[in-house]
């Protein structure tokens, strides 16, 4: 680091100097794989039908991840990008628990909970690639993944966002008297905040069917989990609350399994939340603009020995439940399937710019009034007409002056609330009317414009963020 | 004059401004070890220390709260809040505490903090990270709001800013983190409410806030370039207190004025803007104030969606034409 401080050696000292832990532990490192005793609850294997789905949807997490790194690199995905390689365990484990008329919701860290709840990957790249087939429709990028079919409820980019959310679906669940049950992913370091009480105190008050999965993978961004939370045992986290809670290890699908479906079961006859904590590892850096100098190669590599994929193959082969040409075998289709995505999403066609305005509103025909500044006046306003820019500007003015009248000021006068009002009625709400049609689309290619010297775009990734 | 990027302008004004004054600390998430989301606060823990550079939880309404208790009893904290975004969890804090301990308890004390905080799209941040929410700031009465665009005023606001005794939104912007500009030697604290005037020209008056500053710029030079029309740019720099004599005197002598921000248009900075220019310069104005907005959408992800949803130069130059439509 350009100033010689190393933040491991100095700032992680000094807290274990200062700072006790709320639950009386010495603050150390991180949690060692060790200390979570992996390995030793050993849970019989299931039938060998589940066996392979279990591995299959790990390999095609991780194998998706890592081609979304690659495609990442390549610039065909911005923004951020947070893989969950190292979770996959976690991930798999909690969500096979569930039935299919069960819901999820997670964070912005969700590829890996929208490809094990089933949607399909092609869905899942061309969103990170912001293609109008990405399964939203490129609107979300990677923090926003959302299937409604698959009953997944959606990524959230706002830290602890999705647990007052998850509370308000089981309240739907109690309330339409189903025996639907929500579960609800969140970070370690989400548990942090304010709506973690809150989303507790609620959901036990009102005896919600709701299971809260901690994935802690034991940092917030840079933060290791002794250093943003008191009590480092999540589980404990929510009991004063109202919400029992479970610790698993993280590292084991089936022990994940096993701890979630008992919740899902309790939450779902009893109508009793439960909160699961898995503690698991994150491999990669929390974004793509991580240097991760916040923790040691050594720490990383001690918790990569422990991956939960190839262990699960390791057992498999070992209890001759999978031969080891099987095992190659899934993760060859994974692969087939992550490259079938990345063509997918190449061909997918970005989102017409004429669907900037889409989706704002659900819009009925009994509002007489203006919804979105574009269908408010005839003037140039931002995205709207944003096809136009690169011509040349005068040329524009004038045609967007003709169209609307505007170049006659006694004319705009003229034009009252009621006539605007009539024409938006008769155009219909949300379509471009005239102005669309005045200028040729598509006459600028947005990557260029993109590229046009807008401040900051010329600045390379990694001056970016890492949030 | 040395040249460094606004990052570091601002990392300069935290450095000096704690070393000058004991009271001064700072608090937000991953500041520290991590050096920052944007590395504003690089090297600071290491020259401070944990006791004044503290890293926090995510746990944005209550570390602002701790401002702003803390502030009441004499600290000066800077909380960093790693998005604009994430500020709306701490808009409690800001807006029922910050902003009104003052007023309500008589005058009797008074809240003296920072709250930093970066704004803007471009990096394809998405509808949760990316939007520009400084019309929301400046609807508050109490609070101070800064929208520094060049290095230079990054630094000298910032360090007017933790001086001031009032609670200061200062708003930075993701996209201008790298961007270099000269910032003078041992400068001091700049003034708020000093407007500064990029460009100087006779035919239309353009106001630019925050990265639009820069984009007003480049429009008024191919303004001039292909259309032989001298835009004059102001950057208002602060937008509480607002320099209103400067815009009211250049559009007084240009007759025309086009505002353009990055934020929404309903409530937006320039909607506020317009009202005050009519109301004190009507009789000078040739043409209607333009305004040129970010699109009236949750910020899209995709990349030629979002270059489409907040303005580039283009959009300035048809806006300051269509002020000499009538002609
Ligand atoms: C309200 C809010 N504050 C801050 C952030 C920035 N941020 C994004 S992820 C993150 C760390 C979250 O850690 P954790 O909950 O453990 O989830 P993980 O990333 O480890 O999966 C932070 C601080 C945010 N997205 N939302
Ligand atoms: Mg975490």
């Amino acid at each position: 680091m350009a100033n010689g401080y190393s933040p491991t050696q100095v700032a992680i000292r000094e807290t274990t100097k200062t700072r006790k832990n709320g639950d009386g532990t010495a603050p150390g490192d991180v949690t060692k794989p060790e200390e979570i005793r992996f390995g030793e609850v050993k849970h019989d294997l299931p039938d060998p039908e589940t066996c392979r789905t279990v591995l299959s949807k790990m390999m095609l997490i991780r194998r998706f991840e890592e081609r979304a790194g690659e495609m990442y690199a390549k610039a065909k995905i911005g923004g951020f990008l947070h893989l969950c390689i190292g979770e996959e365990a976690a991930i798999v484990g909690a969500t096979q628990a569930l039935r299919d008329g069960d819901y999820l919701i997670s964070t912005y860290r969700e590829h890996g909970q929208a490809l094990a709840r089933g949607t399909h990957p092609n869905g899942v790249m061309a969103e990170l690639f912001g293609r109008e087939d990405g399964c939203s429709r490129g609107r979300g990028g990677s923090m926003h993944l959302f299937d409604w079919e698959k009953r997944f409820l959606g990524g959230y980019g706002i830290v602890g966002g999705s647990l007052p959310l998850s509370a308000g679906v089981a309240l739907a669940c109690d309330y339409l008297e189903t025996d639907d049950v929500i579960l609800s992913m969140m970070g370690d370091g989400a548990t942090n905040q304010g709506t973690f009480g809150e989303t507790m105190n609620l959901a036990a008050l009102w005896s919600l069917p709701v299971v809260f999965v901690i994935v802690n993978n034991q940092f917030g961004m840079g933060t290791a989990l002794h250093r943003h939370s008191a009590v480092t045992d999540l589980s404990r986290k929510s009991e004063g609350f109202g919400v029992p809670g479970t610790r698993c290890d993280g590292m084991d699908a089936l022990d994940v399994h096993s701890v979630v479906s008992d919740a899902l079961a309790h939450a779902r006859e009893q109508r009793q939340p439960q909160l699961v904590e898995a503690v698991t590892y994150r491999y990669r850096g929390h974004s793509m603009a991580d240097p991760e100098e916040y923790r040691s190669k050594e720490e990383v590599e001690e918790w990569r020995r422990r991956d939960p994929i190839q262990a699960f193959a390791r057992r498999l082969v070992d209890e001759g439940v999978l031969g080891q040409d099987e095992v190659e075998k899934l993760d060859a289709e994974a692969i087939e399937a992550v490259d079938e995505s990345v063509k997918f999403a190449d061909k997918s066609p970005f989102p017409e710019l004429d669907s900037l305005y889409d989706d704002v509103y659900v819009f009925t025909d009994e509002v007489p009034a203006w919804w979105t500044v574009d269908e408010r006046t005839p003037e140039v306003h931002r995205g709207e007409r944003e096809r136009e820019a690169g011509q040349v500007p005068h040329d524009l003015a004038e045609k967007g002056a003709a169209y609307a009248g505007v170049g006659d000021r006694q004319a705009r006068k003229r034009r009252t609330p009621t006539d605007r009002r009539q024409e938006g009625a008769q155009q219909g709400p949300g379509e471009d009317g005239e102005a669309a049609e005045e200028v040729e689309p598509g006459t600028t290619d947005p990557a260029t414009a993109a590229a046009g010297g807008e401040v900051g775009s010329a600045e390379p990734a990694d001056e970016g963020g890492a949030d | 004059m040395p040249v460094m990027r606004y990052r570091e302008a601002l990392n300069q004004a935290l450095r000096e401004e704690m070393r000058a004054d004991e009271k001064v600390f700072l608090m937000g998430e991953d500041i520290g070890v991590f050096q920052g989301a944007f590395k504003v606060t690089a090297g600071l823990l290491e020259e401070f220390g944990e006791k004044r550079v503290r890293d926090t939880p995510i746990s944005e309404n209550t570390i602002v709260g701790m401002g702003v208790g803390s502030a009441m009893v004499g600290l000066r904290p800077v909380v960093e809040l790693m998005t604009i975004n994430f500020s709306l969890l701490a808009m409690d804090q800001i807006v029922n505490h910050a902003a009104a301990i003052r007023y309500m308890f008589g005058g009797q004390v008074k809240v003296p903090m920072v709250i930093r905080m970066p704004q803007g799209a471009g990096h394809q941040l998405g509808p949760t990270h990316s939007h520009s929410f400084e019309a929301f700031y400046l609807h508050v009465p109490g609070l101070l709001v800064a929208v520094p665009s060049t290095a230079a005023d990054a630094k000298g606001l910032l360090k007017a800013a933790i001086r001031d005794d009032n609670p200061v939104i200062f708003i930075e912007h993701e996209t201008l983190y790298g961007q270099r500009g000269e910032v003078p030697e041992n400068g001091g604290p700049m003034r708020f409410g000093e407007a500064a005037v990029r460009r100087q020209g006779d035919d239309v008056t353009i106001i630019g806030i925050s990265r639009m500053a820069i984009t007003a710029q480049k429009a008024a030079d191919s303004l001039a370039e292909t259309h032989e029309i001298e835009a004059e740019v102001i950057d208002p720099r602060t937008l509480r207190p607002l320099d209103l004599d400067t815009i009211r005197d250049s559009v007084k002598k240009t007759n025309r004025a086009v505002i353009v921000e990055e934020g929404w248009p309903h409530g937006g900075v320039g909607a506020n803007l317009a009202a005050l220019i009519q109301e004190q310069a009507f009789d000078w104005l040739d043409a209607p104030v333009e305004r040129v907005t970010g699109a009236d959408v949750p910020m899209p992800y995709s990349k030629p969606l979002e270059q489409a949803a907040f303005p580039h130069e283009e959009h300035v130059v048809q806006a300051a034409l269509a002020t000499f439509r009538d002609l």
